[in-house]
């Protein structure tokens, strides 16, 4: 019996499957252990020399019934649960359940509270952003400098984190209706004296690699995606903004106090990979801007509502969904609460897994070498594909 | 030019790698194990307890059994089961205490919401990050004397937290007390004014500590 190049084959990485259109195919399991699979995902590829003819991702490597447990257990404990979905990205993951949860329960955030919000976000989205700069140039074949210029600055800002919150990637930061601890103004100090230099390493990072012509002929017209195509497929983020589609929901839905700060939603022309890099460079530029802002108008006050009360939340029945622009696109978190301590339901809305979908449309026809570059240019982790 | 871009980011390299040699602060590593980075205050690793002296760590815990920690924590790693008897309490009060009091650090998510939940201040995340065992099962399940660490601990690796909370535990112990002279005066009071009444036998109820929010 032939077998169907539609089946992952079961033992083998590598084995010949027969097409009657293409004559001898070569299937590849690539992953669930393939270093640049960013975790344990595996792309099984049918490939026609090096071209691909089919790719078909198979995930669910990392479940670990995250929305089952967010339903077991009460509505604080789900925060350090968020943690660890998109575990590069506490500070946002948790700035989106805590919208949810106050929406829920109606509490309100003192305005110092939401300050320090947009400035943990905006250095995540930075971290993230250049970690993601750095692991992409690492797909093309930079092996480490790129990668380790990236992760110097990302271990300053991780070194902000974990002295405001006591852990540099688990942060476990915001609460419903305020933040945990309130920053010092030595701390604030820090992240002034951080952003003033960012600007400097992004300089040094784009001359680094930016007009370097090799990550030009890896990157550019590779895995395309248009517009229309992106936004039928729910993709969000720099994803789509690369796909020339000006949707940020920091504009779009205004949260936090997202309207009160002046910075420009950067649209890609292209779609392509190289465009992919280009926004998130240019992103980082923004929230560089971002950060100079709200670093300016801090005020002093509260950090927490008054109303608000660590044990025993039980919101009134009804449902909320909060979402905010986490630095991988929408991430957002769905409530229904039945009036109990523990939500009835828990759902989360992860980006990476929703950009993920068109990884086989990004794919076909490009080289096996490619589909590693345009897989690093989606940027997902697998703590949140999975859950 | 075709191969400008090449050049350019060798050039980078090529300064970062002279400017190492020239300036130390441009080393971004440390030497581990021989040199360390120092913890900022507010770093967690797993939780312990807070005991008042170090010679006897077990009668002097502050942990009551209260088991809010238990029901709070995440993960749900923490094992709690109360004392029969009573002992005195950080502020004087005769309180239960935990007879055994179990942490599995290898469940534990160093999450701090039990140090967050904590009305007596009792339990408090450590700096130590040092702690791999040879032995995967009870080596990690920690007991209450694995756990116990005392407050003088506490104080070198949290000393602005330590400070605020020995500040708080002391003026409850010192309210706790002119509240029990104050009921006892009364008593005397009363007793003097009725001789004949017969003498309570419910002694003065202390005030309970009122739990606050640790900072």
């Amino acid at each position: 019996m032939t077998p169907s190049p539609l089946l992952p084959s079961g033992g083998a990485t590598v084995r010949a499957v027969n097409d009657e259109f293409h004559g001898d195919l070569l299937e590849v399991s690539m992953g669930p252990h393939h270093p640049s699979t960013h975790g344990v995902f595996r792309m099984v590829v049918t490939l026609d020399g090096e071209r691909i003819t089919k790719l078909k991702p198979v995930l669910g490597y990392l479940h670990r019934n995250h929305e089952k447990i967010g339903e077991a257990t009460s509505y604080l404990a789900s925060m350090p649960y968020t943690d660890r979905l998109d575990y590069l990205n506490a500070m946002t993951n948790n700035w989106a359940y805590a919208l949810a949860v106050e929406r829920l329960g109606g509490l309100a955030v003192p305005e110092r509270a939401e300050y320090l919000r947009v400035i943990l976000a905006e250095l995540s989205r930075l971290q993230n952003h250049v970690c993601l700069a750095g692991f992409l140039l690492q797909d093309t074949g930079a092996s480490g400098t790129p990668l380790m210029y990236a992760f110097r600055e990302r271990e300053k800002i991780l070194d902000l984190f974990e002295s405001l919150s006591g852990s540099r990637m688990m942060c476990n930061f915001q609460r419903f209706g305020g933040c945990r601890t309130d920053a010092s103004p030595a701390w604030l100090a820090q992240v002034s004296s951080l952003v003033g230099g960012f600007g400097r390493f992004l300089d040094e990072f784009e001359e680094l690699i930016t007009g370097n012509e090799i990550l030009m002929a890896r990157t550019q017209g590779v895995g395309v995606l248009k517009g229309p195509a992106a936004v039928s497929a729910g993709i969000t983020g720099p994803m789509l903004r690369a796909a020339g589609v000006g949707y940020d929901i920091r504009k779009v839905d205004g949260y936090g106090l997202y309207p009160r700060f002046s910075f420009r939603v950067p649209i890609g022309a292209h779609g392509d990979t190289y465009d992919r890099y280009m926004i998130r460079i240019l992103e980082m530029r923004e929230s560089i801007g971002i950060l100079e802002q709200a670093l300016r108008d801090i005020p002093a006050g509260p950090i927490m509502d008054p109303k608000a009360k660590l044990r025993g939340f039980r919101p009134k029945p009804g449902e909320s969904y909060g979402r905010i622009e986490g630095p991988k696109g929408e991430i957002g978190f769905y409530l229904i609460s039945d009036g109990s301590a523990n939500p009835y339901r828990y759902r989360v809305r992860p980006p990476s897994f929703v950009n993920l979908t068109v990884l086989e449309d990004l794919c076909l026809g490009h080289t096996i070498a490619d589909s590693v570059v345009i897989l690093g240019s989606i940027d997902i982790v697998l703590g949140e594909v999975d859950r | 030019m075709l191969g400008s871009g090449l050049l350019q980011g060798l050039g980078v390299t090529a300064k970062n790698l002279v400017g190492s040699f020239h300036d130390p602060k441009r080393l971004t590593t440390v030497e581990y194990p021989e040199q360390k980075t120092k913890l900022p205050e507010a770093y967690r690793n797993f939780p312990f307890l807070v005991s008042e002296s170090a010679e006897d760590p077990m009668g002097t815990l502050r942990c009551v059994a209260c088991q809010i920690c238990e029901k709070e924590c995440p993960p749900q790693c923490i094992y709690i089961e109360k004392s029969k008897d009573k002992k005195p309490d950080a502020t004087g009060k005769m309180q239960i205490y935990p007879a055994v009091f179990l942490i599995d650090s290898s469940v534990c998510m160093n999450c701090q919401i039990c140090v967050e939940v904590c009305p007596f201040d009792a339990i408090k995340m450590d700096h130590e990050y040092e702690i791999a065992t040879t032995e995967r099962f009870n080596a990690l399940l920690l007991d209450r004397e694995a756990l116990a660490k005392p407050n003088t601990y506490f104080h070198a690796i949290r000393p602005e937290e330590a400070a605020e909370v020995d500040g708080r535990l002391a003026a409850e112990r010192k309210a706790a007390e002119e509240k029990a002279k104050a009921a006892a005066q009364a008593k005397a009071a009363a007793a003097a004014a009725k001789p004949a009444a017969p003498p309570s036998a419910v002694p003065p109820k202390a005030e309970p500590p009122t739990p606050s929010a640790p900072a």
